[in-house]
């Protein structure tokens, strides 16, 4: 199949077409805003659903409404826009309704800026809404891997009856790259079984949040839990580039990932043993097969465009393997390879000196003996 | 020879029973859609939507499908259903403090969009279900635990008057403000949410009735009383009428 050069806004909208997304709704905001176009110019006249609602919170409840009918179907928005969603979000995962939610990252706090950032890692991560409850996040790197996880998150949504976030910046949103648009490859449930569609020949059905009896939200919260069990152990996914002997790992989500990838290319053409750990899946998070990466390092240094927030995953995955170092720009301050580069040298060479003082250590520890 | 006069309906579940307080008006509402949902047989086709407030119990006493909203949002999600289905039959069923103050933004832009669904709202110009709090529907001078010595415009400004409003936008099929406080008036309220139904069953846009109902527990009135209220004092504020009604024109 033929590329074709696309903007990574675009491939998003045109890839939930074609992963069979029924319907959008959703509010503009940049720099997203690329996404509403294209699904208002070509939702419609493939007889799909197509609303500019009146607020995120009523494109976060209208996805909730396709949802329940087993549909298909997907909003998308920026930083504080998404925030707006975060009542939805938990309702959702509740009430195990199904839904794409695209996340276009900018500058924050409050209305920030346009620039990409990737503060909202939290925020996609760590709540807003109320009560346990998860979204399944994917981060994509590049306008390829964009659409491919546009596809996943379509079918994630619907395997396991709760949100999926797609977190992008809105670097990979306004980026033009070449992508192939392959087939739908997954192969979706059967939403029959629970899906309101009338109570025909059946009991009626409910998809509500509200469990007031005693221990029954408990019991539906572990239920839920072991569906979240069931996702990591199935569904975690990562990349992980020259780690095998590397002294100093890096960390990093989305296109902060391919970034990193080429100053550890710089690096190892100049000597150093440095390897990238990129989770694809922020949630569930690849603890695992961090901490096992880590058993080898030296050091890791966790790079991120925010003041240090998927930093604590990766502390708590590398649970004291080796230290771990955060260096970031935030709210639209951006890293290059030579900025990571620089940073790279000079952790590098702590970690020289650091054993040069362990050899000094030993020798002097000989010479008392 | 026996003819039988009254018989529960079959879109109400059999051993639901209603949880509400003595001389609470939601009962009546509820029983009246489910004798309409029985009469055009849409008892497979329907999904009805729920709110926050006492307007949330629906899969407690309604023998139909029934999705739960966030407070204020269920008109958005009755859209993304309708949308889905549109050969369904979507309802949403929802209180004052729901439709007409947390939700109101979507109350009217669904109206604008002419969605064809129905919205049913209660107004018992309170929050009923946290306690009795003032909502955007109450009216001036009436004692809330918000407002304990009676609502003041100077403060908190004028009820919001739903009906009129839902009225005023493009995409409404049908709009009115009805009691529920005499067997005359039970029956008028039947045959304006009768129309509602229809608005949405023949495609015409959005229908919306809004039914004045007593909450003597918070209005701390005993049912008799809390319905002479509403005769007396209420109606004066939030008279009952047809707003707007496109069938009209057809029927002169």
């Amino acid at each position: 199949m033929a590329k074709e050069l696309v903007k990574g806004n675009e491939a998003i909208a045109k890839a939930a077409i074609k992963a069979g997304c029924q319907c959008y709704f959703g509010y503009p905001i940049t720099p997203q805003s690329e996404i509403g176009e294209y699904m208002g110019a070509h939702l419609p006249e493939l007889g799909r659903v197509f609303i500019t609602a009146e607020s995120e919170l009523a494109s976060i409840n209208m996805v909730i409404g396709a949802g329940t009918t087993g549909t298909k179907a997907m909003t998308s928005s920026s930083s504080c826009g998404i925030a707006l969603m975060q009542e939805a979000f938990s309702a959702m995962c509740c009430a195990e309704v199904p839904g794409v939610i695209v996340s276009v990252m900018r500058g924050g706090p409050g209305l920030g800026n346009i620039a990409p950032a990737q503060a909202d890692y939290f925020q996609a991560l760590k709540g807003g809404g109320n009560g346990d409850y998860h979204l399944i996040v994917l981060s994509p790197s590049t306008v390829q891997e964009a659409v491919d996880l546009t596809y996943r998150a379509f079918h994630l949504a619907l395997k396991y009856r709760n949100p999926v976030m797609l977190l992008a910046d809105g670097m990979l949103g306004q980026m033009m790259e070449p992508a192939e648009f392959g087939e739908y490859p997954y192969k979706d449930p059967d939403v029959t079984k629970w899906a309101l569609d009338g109570a025909n020949n059946r009991e009626p059905r409910n998809i509500v949040s509200l469990h007031m009896p005693e221990g029954e939200m408990e019991a539906l919260t572990n239920r839920i839990f072991e569906k979240y069990e069931q996702v990591a152990k199935e569904e975690t996914t990562y990349e992980s580039y020259m780690t095998g002997d590397a002294r100093l790992i890096l960390t990093a989500f989305g296109t902060v990932g391919r970034i990193a990838k080429s100053a550890v290319q710089k690096a190892r053409k100049a000597g150093m043993k440095v390897g990238l750990f990129r989770p694809i899946t922020l949630y569930p998070f690849p603890e695992k097969q961090l901490h096992e990466a880590a058993q080898h390092a030296d050091m890791i240094l966790d790079l991120e465009l925010n003041k240090g927030q998927m930093l604590l995953d990766v502390r708590s995955a590398v649970f004291g393997a080796c230290p771990v170092e955060f260096f970031g720009r935030t709210a639209g301050g951006l890293l290059t390879p030579d900025m990571m580069f620089e940073k790279i040298q000079e952790l590098y060479k702590k970690l020289d000196n650091r054993l040069e003082a362990k050899i000094e250590a030993g020798v002097k520890k000989l010479w008392k003996h | 020879m026996e003819t039988l006069v009254y018989k529960r309906p079959e879109s109400l579940l059999k051993d639901g029973h209603f949880t509400f307080c003595p001389g609470c008006g939601h009962g009546v509402v509820l029983r009246i859609i489910a004798e309409l949902i029985d009469e055009y047989n849409l008892q497979k086709d329907t999904i009805a939507i729920s709110s926050v407030g006492c307007s949330i119990f629906l899969e407690k006493f309604f023998n139909l499908d029934v999705a739960g909203a966030s407070h204020g949002r269920s008109p958005c999600v009755a859209t993304g259903i309708k949308r889905c289905k549109p050969d369904k039959f979507v309802f949403t069923y929802q209180g004052d403090g729901d439709a007409a103050t947390i939700g109101f933004n979507e109350t009217i832009h669904t109206a604008c969009r002419g969605e064809h669904i129905t919205t049913i709202m209660i107004n018992n110009t309170n929050f009923g279900m946290t306690g009795g709090q003032a909502s955007a529907t109450t009216l001036v001078g009436q004692v809330t635990t918000t407002t304990p010595h009676g609502r003041k415009a100077e403060l908190t400004g004028y009820p919001l008057h739903a009906a009129e409003i839902v009225a005023k936008c493009d995409g409404t099929a049908y709009s009115a403000r009805v009691a529920i406080t005499s067997t005359k008036c039970i029956r008028q309220a039947k045959e304006a949410i009768r129309k509602a139904f229809e608005t949405q069953i023949k495609g015409l846009g959005f229908g919306f009735v809004e039914v004045l109902a007593t909450c003597p527990t918070n209005w701390h009135m005993t049912p008799v009383e809390a319905v002479k209220q509403i005769e007396n004092v209420t109606e004066t504020v939030h008279p009952l009428g047809v707003f707007k009604d496109v069938t009209a024109k057809e029927q002169e």
